[in-house]
């Protein structure tokens, strides 16, 4: 009697995705699973299944869900965003956070005239004198390198995140 | 054609620079290293149907924002720009703190001085919005930042 083989366990997504055997040390299998075609579809259209394995295969295996998340939120985003992707989310926050660096110079001159045996701040017309900018500047350094100048920044007012 | 007359994608790719090459314009030959980064993390099979998806006047943004994500990604494997969009998220949150902390001292403090009638008056500087009421409530303020990545 021909010995009948092992019957082949459940593809994981990815698998599922390329038609293909999904093998007992596949890649994508635990992070795709079968029961999440749509996240492996998205990550497929935006990066495609070869540049995701090679991406998998330069970090360390204990990084590589958190690697495959944030590669599933950049591909949603884009797909949602197909012109600036995850960079509008970042210019969108980067306005915020003046405007918010901003606020918080005035108010903190504007708190200065209260305390007593202070210096004030702000002249009579209430304009900065000596403006308190006591603030971390962003410890990453990629961070800082953003000088995204094409990006018109007004139009991510309106952006909508996944 | 010459072949320093292609663009560094099909230099990179070894292939005739036609006319209408949609990498052209967005990946010249002077800048090789933005083709080859961001060839890596997508493709040029992708990169090409993205960009063929889109109004003309909207490619040269896209093509930029996928080369500043490949640079992320590149400088970060692991979180590339979502790493980015998660420290300034947190940035964002601690300046709302602050801002808020003062608020609420300027309104502690103006309460204070309209008991003692004090010389300053209150002046708005932002909208009126974040000073209290005048039964000396407290100043309203930011709402944390929704967490969208986990």
């Amino acid at each position: 009697m021909k010995n009948q083989e092992p019957r082949s366990i459940s593809s994981c997504a990815a698998c599922k995705f390329l038609k293909r055997k999904c093998t007992p040390n596949c890649q994508f299998a635990p992070y795709f699973r079968a029961d999440e075609p749509k996240k492996f579809a998205k990550v497929h259209k935006v990066f495609g299944a070869s540049n995701v394995s090679k991406i998998l295969n330069e970090v360390p295996e204990n990084q590589r869900e958190d690697t495959v998340n944030s590669l599933v939120y950049e591909a949603e985003v884009r797909l949602c965003d197909p012109v600036y992707g995850c960079i509008g989310a970042i210019a969108s926050l980067q306005h915020k956070m003046v405007e918010l660096q901003h606020d918080l110079i005035l108010a903190q001159a504007r708190l200065a005239c209260y305390v007593e045996n202070q210096p004030s701040y702000l002249d009579d017309n209430i304009n900065i004198i000596a403006p308190n900018t006591d603030f971390q500047e962003p410890s990453n350094g990629l961070v800082e390198s953003l000088n995204y100048n094409s990006m018109p920044f007004d139009q991510f007012s309106q952006f909508q995140f996944p | 054609m010459t072949s320093s007359s292609r663009c560094a994608a099909c230099r990179h790719l070894r292939k005739r620079c036609p006319s209408d090459c949609i990498f052209s314009p967005y990946f010249p030959s002077t800048n090789r290293k933005r083709f080859e980064d961001v060839h890596k993390i997508y493709g040029a099979s992708n990169i090409s149907k993205m960009l063929k998806d889109l109004p003309v006047h909207l490619r040269a943004d896209a093509a930029d924002s996928l080369c500043y994500e490949a640079y992320c990604r590149r400088k970060d494997p692991v979180y590339g720009s979502v790493g980015v969009i998660s420290v300034l998220q947190q940035q964002m949150y601690n300046l709302q703190t602050q801002l808020a902390q003062i608020q609420a001292e300027i309104a502690v403090a103006t309460a204070n001085n309209n008991n003692n009638n004090n010389q300053i008056p209150p002046q708005p500087y932002f909208d009126g919005s974040f000073f209290p009421d005048q039964n000396g409530g407290p100043a309203t303020s930011y709402d944390p930042p929704s967490t969208w990545f986990n």
